[in-house]
């Protein structure tokens, strides 16, 4: 029998490197492994003995796409082993500079990683030719995501100002009435690119995704929320070891997460979406409805036009923390510093992160416990690519290789933040 | 006919992706830097990935496997010049404090099964493998320092960069002097400009993630923080961070040690 072996050296258009196994025998896919070789750096190994005021700090450095997601999930897990809580401005401050992460980190993936997937360019720049003005709305967009950055946090890699209990400093407000300037543009933008987007060929595709996500009384969920899922999980965030676990497995320098009683579930946009429709404002709703997107969406081809939806949403959402924003008296709440141990756990664009760390009375770390969003879709991924590779056996194999790609792409994987070298080969017995 | 572009390509080893990605942050400049060169090989950015040679090569990320080890070398070979970007690819970066501990430890810690990890016992920075064109530093570098090594290096020009500390910046920026000031500890007098001494302006200590300066004064600067009330455990960590295997920090952060 004829044995044919396609290999792409590495995955493109995500971040980090990692590779893929797909063994098809006799016309049924055997084995999608994805595999990741992300050279591991032992971050949670580190960060024994570290000062707490340093963490956030530290664990930015995870990822330079999203760090605040693990600033976030940092402070909020020091601050409730310490017995406090950051509320009120300095908390609104938080979820502004968290909607400026996710517009950043949407607009990339989206515009420069995503969309070419569907147009057939191999990147953003080589689709400008075509779509200029697109491409232009997108780096406007992420233009002035970061802008949120670097007015509350410094720069747009690694800010500077995020600090348990707060801030080190507070932003002008002229500087804030700047941004919204730059929001209400950008906001336009992202309807535009929503719109845009929703004009795409989607594969007819749809699994039974276990939804896990952050779920709020009232805000359609970034910094806070109970762990909820779309079969019935409603957990409070420290009970997340309780439920889920991470497990090793030989082929992968990220550890995979999964339910210990059910395996596989997603995190991310689709989640997020999925479990908190109700939470969107009326006219972002009508927005996603005007896209073709129901109040639930299982197809993950679609995620970019959920992204798009959480775009306008987070422009719109910065907007209004700005509208009603009023100093607080001052950067930042007095620490007091305990023994203890404190989890914290928010949703970075990718999904939830959940932080858990044990602190000593001198305010060092004693061991700490992070799971990042990719390692918990990892599983998801590989199944979504078994169940693609199986329906389109009959594609050519550089169709087959590309839609397997894009199959990945869809969950705009962080492989750096996860553990690194996606190679594909795809074997034909 | 059009004049050849040069051939730019971006390599990522062990990393966080925030340096290269301060290319793609460079919103503004973007299309027009893509226009003037030909981006061979970015895989985070394109799924093009042309073979090389290639006039200039951006290196982000520390060797941290024998894999990357051979892949560096085989990097140099293909790239006429090549430039480390941050303090991962230029001192180790954070990934480095494995150095100072047993790495077997350290992967025990994290992974159930340590055996199917397989990692060095260092981080090391590029320059220990391979000769380096230029380094640019920081945690993460600077997008304006970035285009203007891009720029330098393809107009065959040395990269104007300035090696003072960032206490220079703090005065062209007219930051009070956190340190004199309020007492708050800094590691701005040794630590290697670029940021444009953004910590001191948002009213906390430079914490060093851009390295050390050109002969760095540590043991004078060690003794200030103890006048302000740094205990040797604090002086041990804080020269031990981002860039704690180079070389001064290293020295300064071992005379605080246990």
């Amino acid at each position: 029998m004829a044995t044919k072996t396609i290999r792409v050296d590495l995955m493109a258009r995500v971040e980090g490197e990692g590779a893929l196994d797909l063994a098809i025998q006799d016309g049924k896919v055997t084995r999608a492994q994805l595999r990741i070789f992300e050279p591991p750096r032992l971050f949670e190994a580190l960060l024994r003995g570290r000062a707490y005021s340093e963490t956030p700090d530290i664990v930015a450095r995870i990822c330079g796409i999203c760090p605040i997601a693990y600033q976030m999930g940092a402070v909020h897990a020091i601050e409730q082993a310490f017995g406090m809580s950051v509320n009120g401005a300095l908390r609104d401050l938080r979820r502004l500079i968290y909607c400026g992460e996710w517009i950043e980190s949407h607009a990339l993936h989206v515009v420069m990683l995503h969309a070419p997937d569907f147009l057939g360019y191999p990147d953003a720049i080589r689709m400008a030719a075509d779509h200029g003005e697109r491409v232009k709305a997108g780096l406007a967009l992420k233009k002035t995501g970061n802008e949120i950055l670097r007015v509350l946090g410094g720069r747009e890699v690694h800010p500077v100002n995020v600090k348990v209990g707060g801030f080190y400093r507070l932003p002008e407000r002229a500087d804030l009435a700047r941004l919204a300037g730059d929001l209400e543009r950008a906001r336009g933008h992202a309807q535009d690119l929503l719109e845009w987007a929703s004009g795409f060929a989607f594969p007819d595709f749809e699994r039974d995704y276990e939804f896990v996500a952050l779920r709020h009384p009232q805000e359609y969920p970034i910094n806070a929320g109970r762990i909820v899922s779309s079969r019935g999980l409603d957990l409070a965030i420290e009970d997340f070891h309780d439920e889920f676990e991470e497990r090793q497995v030989e082929h992968s320098t990220a550890l995979q997460a999964v339910l210990k009683r059910r395996g596989s579930y997603l995190v991310g946009p689709l989640a997020r979406y999925s479990l908190n429709f109700d939470r969107l404002p009326p006219q972002v709703q009508a927005l996603a409805r005007q896209a073709g997107l129901g109040a639930v969406c299982r197809n993950p081809f679609k995620s970019i036009l959920v992204r798009a939806v959480e775009m306008v949403y987070a422009c719109e959402e910065a907007l209004r923390l700005i509208a009603s924003y009023v100093p607080p008296a001052a950067a930042s709440l007095p620490v007091t510093v305990r023994a203890g141990v404190g989890q914290g756990c928010t949703e970075a664009p990718r999904g939830i992160c959940h932080h858990r760390y044990e602190i000593d009375a001198d305010g060092a770390i004693v061991s700490a416990r992070i799971v990042p969003p990719t390692s918990q879709n990892q599983l998801s991924i590989e199944e979504d690519l078994a169940e693609v590779a199986a329906r389109n056996l009959d594609l050519p194999d550089d169709a087959l290789r590309d839609r397997c790609e894009q199959t990945i792409r869809n969950y705009d994987p962080c492989i750096s933040c996860s553990a690194h070298f996606l190679k594909l080969s795809v074997r034909r017995a | 006919m059009t004049e050849r572009r040069p051939r730019l390509a971006v390599w990522k080893f062990a990393s966080c992706d925030g340096c290269q990605l301060s290319l793609l942050d460079c919103e503004d400049e973007l299309l027009a830097v893509a226009a003037a060169i030909d981006i061979a090989y970015f895989p985070e950015a394109s799924s093009t990935m042309a073979p090389g040679p290639y006039d200039l090569s951006l290196v982000e990320g520390s060797i941290t496997t024998e894999h990357d080890a051979g892949r560096i070398g085989e990097i140099r070979r293909q790239s006429r010049h090549l430039v480390t970007i941050g303090a991962c690819a230029t001192a180790g970066g954070i990934q480095a404090l494995r150095n100072f501990a047993d790495v077997n430890e350290y992967v025990a810690a994290v992974y159930a099964t340590p055996k199917y990890i397989s990692t060095l016992a260092t981080s090391t920075p590029i320059s220990a493998h391979v000769a380096v064109d230029y380094e640019l530093h920081g945690c993460p570098i600077d997008k304006r320092q970035l285009l203007e090594v891009i720029s330098a290096f393809l107009a065959g020009r040395k990269p104007s960069i300035a090696a003072h500390s960032v206490c220079v910046e703090c005065k062209q920026r007219g930051t009070t002097c956190v340190m004199v000031a309020q007492g708050t500890p800094c590691l701005g007098p040794v630590t290697h400009a670029g940021c444009g001494a953004l910590c001191p302006a948002y009213n906390r200590g430079c914490y060093g993630c851009f390295g050390p300066m050109e002969s760095p004064n540590t043991a004078s600067l060690a003794r200030q923080w103890q006048s302000l009330g740094a205990g040797r455990r604090e002086l041990h960590r804080v020269f031990r961070s981002f860039n704690a295997a180079a070389e001064p920090f290293r020295r300064e952060s071992e005379e605080h040690g246990d």
